[in-house]
């Protein structure tokens, strides 16, 4: 049932309307003649305020508001892979083919191609008895992905009729199902409320690593399928490019990008690389994998704000069918201002900085959307959301309400840093503010996988970076000339990790992605070095001889050997290695040949 | 007319007003001013003047409403015109007559819309060219501080920016918002002496022109560049100068509306108000011209976090930071390259665009600068005498990369071979070995060999 009311105010993305009364808070309504998408955010009596997802400009007191009597809702099923959306999900390609280069407004398109046919297989019979979260049948989407069509998660029953193995769009009935004294129809498309988490059966513990090929990130602050992170920053920091390198290389089966408030070009960016580019699991087009949500900082804020809930609902669907979905959010801090912006405009209690006193369980219930899970149905399927999440602080400083609300629900930190990215030092991770609460998780992951060490060599590198910063502050009031020579050593040694392990070049061929193999042999090379280094010192070598060392130069270079011929670079370096530490210490007494272990 | 607050209005007894709509006013000594409607509720609108409020009053001034949203006028023939901010000819000029009408606020580019900028613009600076390469369709702001030589950088990139191998130079769309008659004098005078002018359209609201006039001043500039680069294909420089001035009247409605004030008083919308702005940057897919965006703001006490250059800082492709410092020093152009960044140089240099080395160089100089200045700071408390010889070594690579890499003159013009050329033979000064940011191929290619000293 429609009901129609009339514009009385408007003020930028906000507008209210009179002679609503039977509407619903949160549906969706068409405001004004142009027929703009809004959503109900108060109701007050017969008056309605709506947050408008297009621009305001031009419309009148007296024009017209008709509700849908839908909530703001994402339409799921195949197609969804490939394709690009604006916040409240309508495909950017359709909007460029019916409007033209410049986004126009009214402009409605569903989230599903409806004219697209796709070759589906039916998974059950008639008189199969399915619940919510069961498979009905399955669509290749895209090479590499089956979409599995499930009966939504509201409906349970016995099958009455299911579609013969053919060719169906998305608005084709593929079953029947009798239950609760009703027939109900199920279609390859299905809508679910955006602001709104799909049901699981339960939550599980995650401990699989997301391995994304940033050896900072894996080796020292992992995440895992099913976890969530932060990566705040100041501006130019690398948020981005983290981000484009994890949705590019991390080992999950889905992607879905949500670039919420940031800049066109990065979007282009994206849509130019990702086709090209192969996903390093399977082989096929990055572009197969990926769901792309674009609300760029020059599009509508109400849209904006919309647009992390569209994508997770997105991630959602998919973990329901059993699969691990990462989704990144660039950048969350434009999502808050959005919400500010529009709380601003509905004249609400502001709260710290004149964000809305409900920031903090927003963000929460967002980050609470991640997970990995016993997903529903009867299959006994496990799927994963993780979440990685973008923040921008206004000045680089932390203490802001979005950067530390965020920190109270997220388990791992990536802290940004403006001094290391000023040197150039990407992904300018900072080593000593950073965390991750699944280290320990993940640690038999690796150890299971030819990294018997990993955590020793860790451990033990973190360690020297931690006496590199007390060290350095020593430096910095007497010069280096006062200290012994085991801790210049580890001046020397610090240096080595950040050159020739933390800096990792994202436009680099090679060294864009490093395998988690690669990674532990790195790793193992630095450990080397610095056992000989410490035997080199205490039998009276000095840090600088073992600083000037011309294997050093091999290993800062590293990072650029291909991965294919890492492990004979391995093998070379060590030996030559040992030789010069050989060479150092000719003479010197209770040196041994190769170090311990 | 019911209140005055500010540069804003309310008037009552109103119908139908849309959102965003023009207005007329007019004040009792007879002199008309623009307007646009800010809110409009069943019987009421807020309305701001551009002109400023000054002289009105709620008994006899009258208000019109037009019905229609904000345009511009738009036509090739605006080439080589002078407008005031709000788009009127003050050049003494004939009557220009559009082609087109279009709305002021511009609608975003579609996302999937944009074609990628790759194509890198030789400025002849060599901190720019060699370190934060700009490309065509990028939008990259100098920060400055008071009394800094921006104006004269901004000038000279418009002078010297070329794309190679295309003969074709760039059209330049200046908007001066709040700047002085020196400063604006400055830029003509030099686009006029240059033969730019021809080819420029410019836009000025002085110092002590109306202050919400500022407010449309970029709307309109990029309106019309937007028309020049996608409807007639022109390549089109767009320098906007002082953005802070534009932010600064953002902050005044905002004040006047009584709405809740973000940081230092400016309204939490101004991200989405600038990025409004700064995105009108771009290509298109399909479409010959291009508009890339200089925006100069200065750093209120040269505080790069400040909200004016944060907030450009994260919408923008990168900037470029001058330094007090190195300005003290005589250094032009005082570009402080540790801030600095081209978000888009990447894409846009290398083989078969600049030259093979120009990523690892660039990486090569960076991490040996950085580690200069690390030590200048560390020499300034201990003392020369507590550094080793390889440490001594980058101490003088600093001083001598200021001095030969980053300094050159107004009217010097480098190319990105001899940008590249004078990169290699800074980095000769150190040896081999420490040179781990570039592939072993590319060193046996361009390093001379180690210099002496
Ligand atoms: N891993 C990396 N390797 C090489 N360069 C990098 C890396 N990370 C960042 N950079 C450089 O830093 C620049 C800025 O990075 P990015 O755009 O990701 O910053 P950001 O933190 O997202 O900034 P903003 O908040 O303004 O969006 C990049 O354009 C690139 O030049
Ligand atoms: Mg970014």
């Amino acid at each position: 049932m429609t009901i129609t009311g009339e514009v009385v105010r408007i003020a930028g993305a906000v507008v209210s309307a009179k002679n609503l009364a039977g509407a619903r808070m949160y549906d969706v309504v068409r405001v004004g003649d142009k027929q703009l998408v809004g959503e109900i955010v108060v109701l007050e009596g017969d008056v309605a305020t709506i947050q408008v997802y297009e621009e305001t400009e031009g419309i009148a007191p007296g024009e017209p508001v008709t509700t849908t009597g839908m909530p703001l809702s994402a339409e799921l099923g195949p197609g969804l892979l490939g394709t690009t959306y604006d916040g409240i999900q309508r495909p950017l390609e359709i909007l460029l083919a019916e409007g033209g280069d410049f986004i126009v407004r009214g402009v409605h398109a569903p989230g599903l191609r409806r004219e697209c046919g796709w070759d589906f297989t039916p998974a059950v019979r008639p008189g199969d008895r399915v619940v919510g979260g069961d498979t009905l049948g399955a669509v290749v989407e895209t090479e590499v992905h089956e979409h599995r069509v499930m009966v939504p998660p509201t409906l349970q029953g016995t099958i009455a009729e299911i579609a013969p193995e053919g060719r169906y769009t998305v608005d084709d009935v593929v079953a029947t199902l009798k239950g609760d004294g009703r027939t109900q129809t199920v279609r390859m498309r299905q809508y679910w409320p955006v602001r709104q988490p799909r049901p699981v059966l339960r939550r599980l513990e995650a401990a699989d690593p997301l391995i994304s090929g940033q050896r900072v990130i894996d080796t020292f602050f992992p995440l895992v399928k099913g976890g969530t992170a932060a990566l705040p920053g100041p501006f130019g920091a690398g948020k981005t490019v983290v981000q484009h390198q994890l949705a590019k290389y991390v080992n999950a089966d889905i992607i879905v990008y949500v670039g919420c408030g940031e800049r066109g070009n990065e979007m282009a960016d994206v849509l130019r690389q990702f086709p090209a580019l192969v996903d390093p699991t399977t082989g096929k087009s990055l572009m197969d994998r990926t769901v792309l949500i674009g609300n760029t900082s020059n599009m509508p804020v109400a849209a904006r704000e919309a647009s992390v809930y569209t994508g997770i609902t997105i991630a959602e669907y998919y973990r329901d069918m059993g699969y691990d979905v990462a989704l990144m959010a660039d950048s969350t801090s434009r999502w808050a201002e959005a919400m500010r912006e529009i709380s601003g405009r509905l004249e609400e209690m502001p709260g710290e900085q004149g964000y809305p006193a409900y920031l903090a369980s927003r963000l929460a219930d967002f980050y609470e959307r991640a997970g990995r899970m016993a997903v529903l149905g009867s299959s006994g399927r496990t799927g994963s959301v993780t979440v990685i999440g973008s923040v921008s602080p206004p000045g680089g400083d932390f203490s802001e309400p979005v950067t530390q609300n965020t920190l109270r629900v997220v388990r791992v930190l990536w802290a940004l840093d403006a001094d290391l990215a000023h040197e150039r030092h990407f992904p300018s991770i900072n080593w000593l503010t950073s965390y991750s609460a699944y280290a320990g998780a993940v640690q038999g992951w690796w150890t299971a996988h030819a990294a018997p060490r990993w955590e020793e060599y860790r451990t033990e590198m973190m360690g020297v970076l931690q006496a590199e910063s007390e060290l350095l502050e020593t430096v910095q009031l007497v010069g280096e000339d006062v200290l012994p020579e085991e801790d210049r050593l580890v001046l020397v040694q610090a240096r080595l990790i950040r050159d020739g392990f933390l800096i990792q070049s994202a436009f680099h061929p090679v060294d864009t992605y490093c395998p988690a193999e690669k990674q532990y042999l790195m790793l193992d090379l630095l450990a080397r070095f610095y056992r000989h280094g410490q035997r080199a010192v205490a039998a009276g070598v000095s840090a600088a001889a073992v600083g000037g060392l011309a294997v050093k130069s091999r290993i800062e270079r590293m990072p650029f050997v291909p991965d294919e011929r890492f492990a004979g670079e391995h093998a070379v370096i060590a030996q030559e290695m040992d030789e010069a530490f050989a060479g150092l210490t000719a003479g010197k007494a209770a040196y041994g040949v190769t170090p311990r272990g | 007319m019911t209140r005055v607050t500010g540069p804003l209005i309310t008037v009552a007894g109103v119908a139908d007003v849309a959102y965003g709509e023009v207005v007329e006013i007019t004040v009792p000594s007879g002199e008309r001013r623009a307007g646009r409607v800010l809110e409009s509720r069943e019987d009421t609108a807020v309305v701001q003047v551009f002109g400023g409020t000054e002289a009105v009053d709620t008994l006899r001034t009258s208000v019109r409403f037009t019905g229609e949203t904000m345009k511009i006028g738009v036509t090739e023939a605006l080439l080589g015109r002078i407008l005031s901010g709000t788009g009127e000819p003050i050049d003494g000029g004939p009557l220009i007559i559009p082609d087109a009408m279009r709305e002021i606020s511009g609608s975003p580019i579609n996302p999937s819309a944009r074609d990628f900028p790759r194509d890198s613009i030789e400025t002849g600076i060599s901190a720019i060219d060699g370190m934060n390469t700009l490309v065509r369709g990028q939008k990259l702001p100098i920060f400055s501080g008071s009394g800094l030589p921006h104006a004269r950088l901004a000038a000279q990139i418009a002078r010297q920016a070329r794309v190679r191998g295309q003969a074709e130079s760039f059209s330049v769309v200046f908007a001066a918002m709040g700047i002085t008659y020196e400063e604006a004098d400055f830029f003509i005078r030099n686009f006029r002496e240059t033969g730019a002018l021809e080819q420029a359209v410019v836009f000025v609201n002085h110092a002590d022109d109306p202050v919400i006039e500022r407010l449309i001043t970029p709307q309109m500039a990029l309106t019309v560049a937007e028309y020049l680069a996608f409807d007639l294909g022109y390549h089109v420089l767009v320098i906007l100068t002082d953005m802070t001035n534009y932010c600064e009247a953002l902050r005044e409605v905002a004040a006047a509306r009584e709405e809740v004030p973000g940081r230092r008083g400016y309204p939490g919308y101004m991200y989405t108000d600038l990025a409004a702005i700064y995105e009108r940057a771009g290509r298109i897919k399909g479409r010959e011209g291009s508009i890339t965006q200089i925006p100069i703001l200065t750093m209120p006490n040269d505080d790069i976090t400040h909200p004016v250059p944060d907030l450009t800082g994260y919408i923008t492709e990168g900037q470029i930071v001058f330094s007090r410092d190195l300005h003290r020093k005589g250094i032009y152009p005082p570009i402080d390259l540790l801030p600095s960044l081209s978000r888009l140089m990447q894409g846009g240099i290398g083989e078969g665009r600049t030259r093979e080395d120009h990523a690892a160089v660039k990486d090569q100089l960076y991490a040996a600068y950085a580690r200069g200045r690390r030590l200048r700071s560390l020499v300034a408390v201990v003392g020369e005498e507590s550094l080793g010889d390889i440490d001594l070594l980058y101490l003088t690579f600093a001083d001598r990369f200021e001095a030969e890499f980053l300094q050159q003159q107004e009217n010097e013009r480098r190319t990105f071979e001899e940008t590249l050329d004078t990169a290699w033979q800074l980095l000769s000064m150190l040896p081999e070995s420490e040179l781990v940011r570039i592939e072993p191929a590319l060193i046996e290619k361009y390093y001379p060999g180690e210099a002496d000293g």
